[in-house]
């Protein structure tokens, strides 16, 4: 089975086409990239990869469970960080993790255990009782991840979840992901750092709504024969523009 | 629920719950306000009742009922406009709006008194604007019972100097007009007045500050049902909703001394109930509008202008014209303000209050539903 399957996708608002018949797959354990511009539809995709929204048209399965129809079972499957720092500034940071825990069912054997794992994830054990509004960016991104994976999801999916970060942090965020990876977990993830798209096992360019290039980053830049993935991207928007 | 439903909404509570301890200011504000209100309502509208216009019939002009006047024109309360001798002229000038209050004294007064019978004063009031009626009829009381009290300890001084004189214990008893049976009292609506604005002034925020924050997107990525969210917050601002009913009724009783004649335990289940409505109202809003300040400002309208104005509160509904009056049956504060009034002054229970009990509930549960549907709602 795979991890996400996306069929003919597409999510209109009002006229306005978001997402335009995106089709792919990603295979379990996978680190797959969403590239692309501003606007041009990652994070309403991942929105309605997570039950979000609903697409206007298309299918799409998230561990098998349909998105439109089994959202439920889809929650039970995935652990979701919006591209919006999205944790209670008010509440210390042991707070927010046990407030996660809570609603995503940790069960209360393993709850302690988990908490100390995230803890001990973001570099944050001696500032349990610290306000999370006093936390630096770096810090914080990296709580998000860890709540975001306390119940053990076997899916992913992260919407630019370093934008905003010095480059160390970011360095130190991908190490996670593949620590993710490894132990099995898939991450789908969006960004528009182009050293990133290189981390990826697996990238779509998207565009306008559209995946206008899909493929691991050594296949799209010899497709292209280009040497990096700044040019390859610059490149397919330039053919896309031409073609349209 | 299950195991994983309760855990899920426990948790929504204890954040919930910790979000309105972080906030001292609005904490503060949340408890301090039924006390300000109060005060500010209480005296506010009757420091308006003073000079209160009233005509006196003495149809016994004897020295002892001239007393009783003298005691009526002593008090900075009432202005007497004059003596009349009839019925007819103090009725013409409460229809006009001139008069508030008659005041007649029977014909018998001085030998009732004289051969120990209870003398009796009538108070004819103008019950059109109950609440100011009600605080003029108090203090008109409390008149009577005054001189009465004056009465009674002029006689056992007389005894006590061994004149040999009767006791007179004379017990004055006062008479008012029918329509005045729904009088309405000040402090009962006020307590009703004051939670709704509070209950949805707190929870009206909530979940807008969520999707102010993005913490809702997050939210509705969990497994966390829109019951068990609703639930959950609620129960949080349950607790807050209780201390400030439990202030409000507190400060009733101690400071304004209003009687509790019925029961503490009914009066607080009651107020349980309407307080779970209030809640859920506040919570609907906020989902609905998803913004803060357009939430606390539809708050404000929806909750306390009905309760102001059609609650029965200050404005008694069977004045009202008719229209108004079929849409106050929509307004939960208005079987609050009866059945507040019904327990603290007339000292009823369930079994006389149960329609309106049973009303507030339906409205609970129905808000509180509605609440759930708009929270299944996706983002766009
Ligand atoms: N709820 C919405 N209503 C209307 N338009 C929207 C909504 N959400 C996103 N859009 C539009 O859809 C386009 C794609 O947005 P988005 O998926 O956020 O792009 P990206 O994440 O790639 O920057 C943008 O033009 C955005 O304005
Ligand atoms: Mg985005």
């Amino acid at each position: 089975m795979k991890a996400v399957e996306v069929d003919n996708l597409t999510k209109r608002f009002g006229q306005f086409v978001a997402v335009d018949q995106v089709s792919l797959s990603v295979e379990q354990g996978e680190i797959f990239g969403f590239l692309g511009p501003n606007g041009a539809g990652k994070s309403t995709t991942i929105r309605i990869l997570c039950g979000l929204l609903s697409p206007t048209s298309g299918r799409a399965t998230v561990n098998g469970f349909d998105v439109a129809a089994q959202s439920e079972q889809v929650k039970q499957n995935i652990g979701y960080m919006s591209q919006k720092f999205s944790l209670y500034d008010d509440l210390a940071v042991e707070e927010n993790i046990e407030f996660f825990g809570g609603i995503y069912g940790v069960p209360a054997a393993e709850r302690e255990e988990r908490k100390r794992y995230v803890m001990r994830m973001a570099g944050l054990e001696d500032k349990g009782g610290m306000p999370t509004r006093l936390l630096p960016g770096g810090w914080k991104q990296r709580l998000a991840l860890g709540c975001a994976v306390l119940h053990r999801p076997p899916i992913l999916f992260l919407d630019e979840p370093t934008s905003g970060v010095d480059p160390i942090a970011r360095r130190e965020f991908w190490d996670l992901i593949y620590q993710f990876s490894e132990a099995g977990q898939t991450v789908f993830v969006t960004t528009h750092y182009m050293e990133e798209a290189e981390y990826c096992h697996r990238l779509a360019l998207m565009y306008r709504g559209k995946v206008i290039a899909l493929g691991t980053p050594q296949e799209l830049k010899r497709q292209a024969g280009l040497p990096s993935m700044e040019q390859v991207f610059v490149e397919m928007i330039e053919r896309e523009e031409a073609g349209a | 629920m299950n195991r994983n439903a309760w855990r899920r909404t426990a948790a929504v509570a204890r954040k919930e719950f910790l979000h309105i301890l972080r906030d001292t200011r609005s904490l503060v504000l949340a408890l301090a306000l039924p006390l300000v209100l109060l005060l500010f309502f209480g005296y506010a509208l009757s420091l308006d009742v003073d000079r209160i216009p009233t005509l006196v019939y003495d149809q016994d002009g004897s020295p002892q009922s001239r007393t009783l006047v003298e005691r009526f024109r002593g008090s900075r309360f009432f202005d007497i406009l004059g003596q009349v001798d009839g019925y007819g002229e103090i009725e013409r000038r409460i229809d006009r709006g001139e008069v508030l209050l008659g005041v007649v004294i029977g014909d018998d007064y001085s030998s009732d008194l004289a051969q120990v019978r209870p003398a009796q004063v009538q108070l004819l009031l103008d019950g059109s604007d109950s609440n100011t009626a009600s605080i003029a009829l108090g203090y008109a009381e409390s008149v009577v019972q005054l001189h009465g009290l004056e009465l009674l300890a002029e006689a056992r001084n007389l005894k006590a100097g061994r004149t040999r004189a009767a006791a007179v214990e004379p017990r004055l008893r006062v008479w008012y007009n029918e329509s005045l049976e729904s009088r309405n009292y000040i402090v009962p609506g006020l307590i009703a007045v004051i939670l709704m604005i509070i209950a949805s002034l707190l929870t009206s925020l909530t979940i807008a500050r969520e999707w102010e924050s993005g913490t809702m997107e997050q939210l509705l990525s969990t497994p966390v049902r829109p019951f068990e969210l609703a639930l959950g917050k609620l129960s949080a601002y349950f607790v807050l909703g209780l201390a400030d009913t439990l202030i409000a009724i507190g400060a009733g009783t101690l400071i304004f001394g209003v009687p509790l004649r019925g029961s503490l335990l009914f009066l607080f289940a009651t107020s349980c109930v309407f307080t779970f409505g209030a809640l859920s109202w506040g919570i609907l809003i906020s989902a609905v509008t998803r913004s803060q300040l357009l939430a606390s400002q539809v708050g404000m309208v929806t909750s306390f202008l009905p309760a102001f104005l059609l609650s029965g509160f200050v404005y008694a509904i069977e004045n009202m014209p008719a229209v108004i009056q079929v849409v106050t049956h929509i307004v939960p504060a208005r079987y609050f303000v009866a059945m507040l009034k019904g327990i603290f002054l007339k000292g009823v229970g369930p079994a006389v209050l149960w329609t309106e009990l049973f009303f507030l509930a339906v409205y609970g549960v129905v808000v509180f539903a509605a609440t759930t549907r708009k929270l299944r709602q996706k983002l766009a």
